[in-house]
């Protein structure tokens, strides 16, 4: 490990990866350190993401566990809505390995020339005069100081490094996921199929989901606000009870807690000598919690403004601001702004309500697979939404 | 007094992530509470998935 590069990367996620590629490429020195031993385990993700992916990165196949052809919305009381897409068996996601995908990304970093050091973590952040400098780091039972022009936060969910640079990363705990997973092998699933269970009592203010692993087996898990989280109702509990109903022959073979962010992002992103990126900066959608490809998306170009800011000598707030600025306008932006407003209107409505809704039609077929189109069909199915809920048109112009 | 069951513990991160004070930090594959700066607030206790933490009151 150098004492100085041009840019630091906190974590080894999907976001720290691809900054860490993108700085390389640029033909900058750089750093990622990861303090788990191994890249992309243990997973804390349901692996799930839409087709849209390939805009991003090129998909390899290797990383891809099952290919996704629709999804069941399983309403409260057992009804379901099936989505399909326009043209029949046309791919509309994937379910990825991320023990391989993670490892592969932070793979691409190191042979474009980032170094990558795991087992390293940082400590705490190096400050002069108000601005980021470097992390301290502890390696191999040392303590040593790196110096950066630019440091990338991408520490996941924890968020600690924005925070010792004084910015407050706090995830209101109502707005706070919490998650349990358990990877389960001999269930009857529809390997090309996902599935999303509604609910008070399944899921309050949450979901149940069964993502596709391929044959028999699935991702089956839960979140629910850390607000409906106590004693004897915890994640963990829901899930069980929802195995033992569906599942109760099924085997796991992985159980994995974690937390997904469904708040508001963070106000700034960046800060002098700072930028955030991914889950650190808390741009999980408010909705689905999936927050893989806005990882990417943000890691990438936060790895092309620093490169961009140090070869023109200024890696001030006020030049950082341009990452701000570019994801904020972006269709990602956008879409992380709508669907928490969204999302701040679904979470109070009653099960009779979300029963009725998936009463009014079986089977959708959709052109575009996300939260926004599905919205505007259930609309046209259930005209009382609207006007219920005045501040949905808007929201879905 | 924060208390960590390290036997139920997955060492997700969650808890860190909705702690007002910072005072938690995951070591890789073990949490820590920093004693003086925790506040024994339980919100980290109210959201863990697993039920692997909780306040004491020192008696
Ligand atoms: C239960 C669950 C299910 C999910 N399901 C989906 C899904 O289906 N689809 C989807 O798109 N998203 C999903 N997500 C969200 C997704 O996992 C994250 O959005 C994504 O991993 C964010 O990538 P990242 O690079 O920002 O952070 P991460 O992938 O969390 O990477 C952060 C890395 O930083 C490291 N780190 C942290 N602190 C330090 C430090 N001080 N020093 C060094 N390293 C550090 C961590 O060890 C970690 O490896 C899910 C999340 C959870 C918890
Ligand atoms: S939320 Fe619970 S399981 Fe996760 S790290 Fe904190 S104490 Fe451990
Ligand atoms: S009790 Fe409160 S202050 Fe202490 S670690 Fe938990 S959330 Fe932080």
């Amino acid at each position: 490990m150098q004492n100085k590069y041009d840019v630091l990367i906190i974590g080894g996620g999907p976001g720290g990866a691809m900054a860490g590629k993108a700085v390389a490429d640029a033909g900058l020195s750089c750093c990622i350190i990861e303090k788990r031993p191994a890249i992309g385990a243990p997973v804390r993700c349901a692996e799930g993401v839409g087709s849209e992916i390939s805009d991003y990165i090129d998909l390899d196949p290797k990383w891809v566990s099952s290919t996704i052809e629709g999804a069941l919305l399983v309403a409260p009381d057992g009804q379901t809505l099936e989505l399909n897409p326009k043209m029949a068996g046309n791919e509309v996601g994937y379910v990825l390995d991320r023990k391989i995908f993670d490892r592969e990304l932070v793979w691409n970093a190191a042979n474009a020339g980032c170094d990558v050091f795991v087992k390293s973590r940082a400590s705490s952040a190096i400050m002069k005069d108000g601005k980021v400098c470097g992390a301290v780091i502890e390696t191999g039972g040392k303590t040593v100081e790196v110096y950066a022009d630019v440091v990338i936060a991408a520490d996941g969910v924890e968020s600690k490094f924005a925070r010792w640079c004084g910015i407050d990363t706090t995830v209101p705990f109502a707005e706070l996921e919490t998650c349990v997973q358990y990877l389960m092998t001999d269930i009857d699933i529809d390997s090309g199929q996902n599935a999303f269970y509604l609910g008070r009592e399944v899921a309050p203010e949450g979901y149940i989901w069964i993502f596709s692993k391929g044959n028999r087996t699935a991702n089956v898990g839960i979140g629910i606000s850390g607000k409906m989280c106590k004693e004897g109702k915890r994640p963990k509990d829901y899930l069980d009870a929802f195995v033992a109903k569906h599942f109760p022959q099924g085997k796991i073979i992985e159980l994995m807690p974690g937390g997904v962010s469904v708040c508001k992002p963070l106000a700034c992103t960046v800060a002098d000598g700072l930028i955030i990126v991914g889950d650190a900066a808390r741009l999980s959608d408010p909705i689905t919690g999936g927050g893989i490809i806005n990882a990417i998306y943000t890691g990438k170009l936060a790895g092309e403004v620093a490169a961009e800011c140090i070869a023109s000598g200024d890696c001030s707030k006020k030049a950082l601001m341009k990452y701000d600025t570019i994801w904020r306008s972006s269709k990602m932006g956008k879409s992380l702004a709508r669907n928490y407003q969204v999302k701040e209107i679904f979470i109070k409505l009653e099960d009779e309500k979300l029963n009725s809704i998936v009463k009014s039609v079986s089977t959708l077929d959709m052109e575009t697979f996300d939260t926004k189109h599905l919205l505007i069909k259930l609309v046209k199915y259930n005209p009382w939404l609207l006007k219920e809920i005045v501040t949905l048109k808007h929201l879905l112009e | 007094m924060l208390i960590i069951k390290r036997e139920v513990c997955g060492y997700c991160g969650a808890c860190v992530s909705v702690c007002p004070e910072g005072a938690l930090e995951l070591v890789d594959a073990y949490l820590t509470v920093d004693p003086e700066t925790c506040l024994d607030c339980g919100i980290c206790s109210k959201i863990c998935p697993l039920g692997a933490l909780e306040v004491k009151n020192a008696e």
